[in-house]
């Protein structure tokens, strides 16, 4: 093992795996992270319908009305994820990588998410959920780990975490023949992480933000989630399963992360993340 | 080097009455464009889009630049700088008309 020398103080939240793959703290823009858009050929009008307004991420330094400026956790920027004014609207961030050794790879980010303080209220089931998801491939199969924190639906407090193991129904997209396309980011299929009920800091009022450190672990050699840690709370992943499918034409070696925030009401959700760190473990292969 | 950043505000989206684009966070820019590109349209009276700025993602003024918005081009845009920390476009298509666009807002430090 030769592990990578770290030097941004930042780093000390953390707790990396020996490889540091990406560390993202959004003081230098978005880092490659960009807005999902679902497939299409030769028009826009081919893309699945679910897939055609997920709104964008965007630098912010979560002001809000009456504090001004919160920033983030380190720094002035955090990234943020804004969905429209309107139930079920989804944000959605995507950043694309590929792996060079299928072994362990660890997900850290510290996060927290709120609706638009629009109203005076303390508007906390206002938010539906939050997510983090990979999309992956090997040789022989695709691999979609789903996590969310559930937070409320239709205004009664939920709290637990989920993970969605049911790949949808992919359709064909185009003439081509080569392009395809599912829609794995409904609220539907999702099950509860055994033991994963949570309640997180919200605190009193829609404008004040805690930071939530998150930790997600997938091998990448048997495609199975290895660790899952929110705050204070290891989780067991025993019985966590990830969407799985067959390998694709043009994804070998696919290593995407995602992260999407859904509304619950017709109020804006905000999911802001500090910092993202990606980190692997990858044998030395000596001289 | 500048930073820069083009976000897609909207995407194949169809316009038509009251336009408000979502807000964008640009705390960090010192200066916009927003293009809109017309994939399609009907009518051919020209609209006006007014820039607006806000204090907090919620309530919002007039910046004073306007886009107008040609039926007859493909690319439209307005020029904007020293705009705080939020942008959106607001305007009102004319009775009876639409247009199918994208939004694009371009970016620097």
């Amino acid at each position: 093992m030769h592990p990578q020398t770290i030097h941004n103080a930042d780093l000390g939240a953390y707790d990396p795996l020996p490889s540091i793959l990406f560390y993202d703290p959004f003081k230098s823009g978005l880092s490659g992270w960009t807005g999902l858009i679902g497939n299409y050929e030769d028009s826009l009008d081919a893309i699945l319908p679910s897939y055609r307004d997920l709104r964008p991420p965007m630098l912010s330094n979560a002001s809000t009305w009456d504090t001004g400026t919160g920033g983030a956790l380190s720094g002035t920027y955090a990234m943020k994820l804004a969905t429209r004014p309107q139930r079920s609207s989804l944000s959605v961030a995507v950043k694309r990588h590929t792996f060079r050794h299928a072994g362990p790879i660890r997900l850290e980010t510290y996060f927290t998410f709120k609706p638009e303080a629009s109203e005076l209220k303390l508007s906390e089931t206002d938010v539906h959920s939050v997510g983090v998801l990979f999309d992956l491939q090997n040789d022989n199969q695709r691999v979609m780990p789903h996590l969310q924190y559930l937070n409320a639906v239709e205004g009664v407090a939920q709290g637990r975490w989920q993970f969605k193991s049911q790949s949808p129904t992919f359709r064909d997209i185009g003439d081509s023949g080569k392009t395809v396309s599912h829609f794995h980011l409904g609220e539907e299929g999702w099950q509860d992480v055994p033991g994963g009920g949570q309640l997180l800091c919200y605190n009193e009022i829609a404008s004040k933000k805690n930071w939530h450190y998150l930790r997600v672990g997938i091998d990448l050699k048997t495609m199975s989630f290895t660790e899952f840690q929110c705050n204070d709370r290891h989780f067991d992943v025993a019985a966590l399963a990830p969407m799985s499918m067959p390998a694709m034409a043009n994804l070998w070696c696919m290593l995407n992360v995602v992260f999407f925030a859904r509304a619950g009401t017709d109020k804006r959700a905000f999911l802001y993340l500090d910092s993202v760190l990606l980190s692997a473990d990858i044998p030395s292969q000596g001289c | 080097m500048r930073e820069s950043h083009t976000a897609i505000i909207d995407r194949n989206a169809e316009w038509t009455d009251l336009v408000e684009t979502e807000p964008y966070e640009v705390s960090w820019a010192s200066e916009a464009i927003f293009f809109v590109r017309l994939l399609d349209a009907n009518g051919d009276l020209p609209a006006q889009l007014a820039v607006q700025i806000s204090p907090d993602g919620i309530r919002w003024c007039d910046e004073g630049s306007l886009l107008e918005l040609d039926f007859k081009r493909e690319l439209c845009f307005v020029r904007v700088s020293h705009f705080g920390g939020w942008l959106r476009l607001k305007g009102e298509i004319p009775s009876g008309q639409r247009a199918r666009i994208i939004t694009y807002l371009t970016l620097k430090e």
